[in-house]
């Protein structure tokens, strides 16, 4: 295979490069700066033409991660506002949502350029405005305050989905739902029960032909 | 699978192919069965799909859940490799700067070339398809009439294994009793199309796929196929006893391990190596196909990939098959004194009238299918019901040429990152769905929504053409193709009846529309030229010399031992998929071939 795979050392050279960036850059520069920084564009290669199909795949293997500690600690909190556990299935961050968006983020092809900007830049906007609510951080806001920050972006985006913070929930959202429903336990949520080898088929069962008025295929 | 190095390969060949698909591995399974000794130059690598299709993987164990990148342009477990329609290396140019002007070529270099990747839809073109012009007065007449081409219709489907029912349409035939393989049931969503679309005149009936609902008849087949060669019998029997019946689970474009799913190196290639008759040269670019004194061809000039050395096949034939608009290349490139406009070109239309499927969509959802009883709608995955072209006896009533058939696309498919959004314009939420209210809104409007899809007829025109690019060259030095496109009037006027016919059919569903249908500005919905992979033509059949490229046999009229078996030779795109008319066009030039050849006349 000639796929410009990452080899052990340069991904240990972006990883030490990365680790060493991100806390100057991002946590402990003061908030007000944050928000106005550019974030780094990613220099890692993708998987190339010809990956290996049959492995599978974990975060931060291809390419190096992004998110610092208090980034991926605010995106476990919304992951789980997002997708809460309730009686049926699990959160989101139980099923490791957070490391989906961060690997999205950290993307080096063309398509997930900018929502790697927006997400970042959302991050950060979130925390000042913890601070505008008198709080040091979005994590040490009340449940119920937070809740309400989030319901207010959700009413922006659907009013304009490309148009800040709304834009940043809109797509943290379509992240984390559609990392949700692509795991198994997601999947066993919304109702998919396929994806498993049968010796037939045979259509619909009688109870959902009865519900819609049909008469079986013959 | 056994493959050779350019030093093992033999001094001659009775047939050097370039390519490895429909129509090459067709050629290659129908030639080497007969005794004939065969040379395959594929550019690709050897790809098995029996080892690297990702069939039961979720989305969740690929990297950026399995989304198209520029890598991987069809997803990530698409069964494709090194393909797409941008590669490195390997550009193409568009005349024209204007968006509806763009084609978008779609390569595959790899073994099996596209039928690795692809639906399996499986139709016969009908009577009217092959005589456009004496029908419409548009676009070109085959050389050939539909009843010609039947009998090989029915030997690639019994070969191949295509799943369908016979139900007697206008233009869309039937096969002969006993070729097809019992469809799959409906899903609930296409029963419910079928019961409403059948108010509007519409029938909606079971596709024609290339998968095995059942076993294949290993006993009776071969001997239909191949009478009187029992070494032949005897191969195909074994091969076809190890392909297993669909198992229902998992889209075909991932590549099927149990060979359920067709691909030519499950089904031709494997058996055609088998033979002793085959030799496979896998990343082998070819540059220029050779011609002796005599002015026949004599072979192939390939790069070795591996090493950029220049290699020489030489064949008593040529045949390309390498995807339509790449042999096309080849002929443009294969310049020579007698052909100084490139091979089999005396008439000038080698590039010429390169047609494609024209395409829309209109969907929408349907209360009705909401809240249903959970059960696994999987089916075959993709594809089984569809609606034949309703109008085909009306067509000179219609102020478009081109019919089209539609496709369903329903049911409760395994969720996509796309998921996450999909109920937004549904959900009765303040704001984006999300926490509590997304997970009620997805468990009640999962698989309640409703595609279809038209692809329709193309007559070829003057406007939608290839050419050589003045400067532009792939990264081995071979010029590159530079495309010409334009869709006509005719081909809008088509799409705005789609948009329209296809909301009706959603509205008699009882559909909740999120998007007006383009009935009035039908270049908003039509698919870019190229974008559904179908393009054909750029060396088309005919029965004049003069206006087309080969004769009916797909033989170049030039060089009669230089044979074209892909999309390239078709005059015209019907409303049924090519890629079966590509397999019965390559094994019915196959059989002429080994005629040919046993005669001595090549």
């Amino acid at each position: 295979m000639s796929s410009p795979r990452l080899n052990r050392r340069d991904a240990l050279q972006w990883i030490g490069a990365a680790t060493a960036a991100i806390p100057l850059l991002e946590r402990d520069a003061p908030a007000a700066d944050r928000s106005g920084a550019r974030p780094r564009s990613v220099v890692a290669n993708g998987y190339g033409p010809d990956p290996d199909l049959i492995r599978a795949y974990s975060p931060g293997e291809l390419w190096p991660l992004t998110f610092n500690d208090a980034q991926r600690r605010l995106t476990i909190v919304l992951c789980d506002i997002i997708m809460p556990a309730d009686e049926s299935s699990p959160s989101a961050s139980s099923l490791g949502v957070q490391d989906f968006v961060d690997e999205w983020i950290s993307s080096p092809y063309p398509g997930q350029k900018s929502d790697r900007a927006i997400i970042l830049k959302g991050l950060a906007w979130l925390d000042e405005e913890a601070v505008r609510r008198g709080a040091r951080h979005f994590v040490s806001l009340p449940a119920k305050e937070q809740l309400a920050i989030c319901q207010e972006l959700a009413r922006q985006a659907k009013k304009d989905s490309r148009k800040f913070p709304g834009s940043f929930f809109y797509r943290l959202r379509n992240l984390v739902a559609g990392g949700y429903y692509t795991t198994p336990a997601g999947m066993k949520d919304i109702g998919y029960l396929g994806n498993t080898p049968q010796t037939e088929w045979n259509g619909p069962p009688d109870e959902v032909l009865k519900k819609l008025n049909l008469t079986p295929q013959q | 699978m056994p493959l050779i190095s350019p030093k093992q390969k033999k001094r001659e060949y009775d047939v050097v192919i370039v390519g490895s698909g429909a129509g090459g591995g067709q050629m290659a399974y129908s030639l080497t069965m007969e005794g004939v000794k065969v040379l395959i130059l594929e550019a690709g690598r050897m790809f098995d799909p029996v080892t690297e299709s990702a069939m039961l993987h979720t989305w969740d164990q690929a990297p950026l859940r399995g989304v198209a990148t520029p890598d991987k342009q069809y997803g990530f477990y698409d069964a494709s490799v090194e393909s797409g329609w941008e590669i490195p290396g390997e550009p193409y140019a568009n005349a024209s700067k204007e968006k509806l002007r763009q084609f978008q070529w779609w390569r595959q270099r790899m073994m099996g070339g596209r039928t690795n990747h692809w639906g399996r839809v499986s139709l016969r073109n009908g009577p009217y398809d092959f005589k456009t012009r004496s029908r419409l007065g548009v676009g070109l007449d085959w050389p050939i009439c539909y009843d010609e081409l039947a009998p090989w219709y029915d030997k690639a489907e019994m070969l191949v294994g295509i799943f369908g029912a016979n139900e007697g349409i206008e233009n869309s035939p039937d096969s002969s009793p006993g070729v097809l393989l019992p469809p799959p049931r409906f899903r609930a969503g296409e029963l419910l199309a079928q019961q409403r679309a059948r108010k509007l005149g519409i029938d909606v009936v079971p596709i024609h796929r290339a998968i095995l609902t059942r076993a294949q008849d290993a006993a009776r087949i071969p001997g239909k196929l191949h009478p009187r060669n029992r070494k032949a019998q005897r191969l195909l029997a074994q091969n076809m006893r190890l392909r297993l019946p669909c198992i229902y689970a998992t889209d075909c474009h991932r590549g099927c391990s149990i060979k359920a799913a067709f691909d030519s190196t499950s089904v031709y290639l494997t058996p055609a190596l088998k033979s002793g008759n085959l030799d496979i040269l896998p990343n082998s670019m070819a540059r220029e196909v050779t011609l002796n004194k005599a002015g026949k061809a004599s072979g192939v000039t390939f790069i070795d990939k591996t090493t950029g050395a220049e290699h020489h096949a030489k064949g008593r034939v040529v045949v390309l098959a390498a995807g339509s608009q790449e042999s096309v290349r080849l002929l443009l490139n294969s310049k020579s004194n007698p052909f100084p406009d490139g091979l089999a070109n005396s008439s000038g239309k080698v590039g010429k009238h390169l047609t494609d499927s024209v395409a829309s969509r209109v969907s929408a959802q349907i209360p009705a299918l909401e809240n249903l009883p959970l059960h696994n709608e999987d089916g075959v995955v993709g594809q089984q019901a569809y609606m034949p072209w309703w109008l085909a006896g009306q067509q000179d009533k219609l102020d478009f040429s081109g019919g089209y058939k539609a496709l369903t696309v329903s049911g409760r498919k395994m969720p996509s990152l796309n998921t996450g959004r999909s109920f937004d314009r549904v959900s009765e939420a303040d704001g984006i769905p999300f926490g509590k209210q997304l997970k009620e809104d997805a468990r009640r409007y999962y698989g309640s929504f409703q595609g279809i899809g038209a692809q329709g007829a193309m007559a070829a025109n003057d406007d939608c053409y290839c050419e050589l690019d003045p400067q532009l060259k792939d990264k081995w030095g071979i010029p590159a193709l530079r495309f010409h496109w334009k869709w006509s009037e005719d081909e809008l006027r088509q799409v705005s009846h789609q948009q329209q016919a296809m909301a009706e059919i959603l509205d008699a569903m009882g559909g909740r529309f999120f998007r007006k249908p383009d009935i009035d500005n039908p270049e908003k919905a039509i698919s870019q030229g190229g974008r559904i992979i179908h393009e054909v033509g750029g060396a088309i059949t005919g029965a004049d010399r003069s206006k087309s490229v080969t004769n009916q046999w797909c033989q170049t009229w030039d060089v009669p031992n230089l044979i074209m078996a892909d999309g390239a030779v078709f005059p015209g795109t019907a409303d049924k998929n090519p890629t079966l008319t590509i397999m019965a066009l390559a094994y019915r030039a196959a059989d002429h071939l080994i005629e040919e050849l046993n005669q001595g006349n090549i």
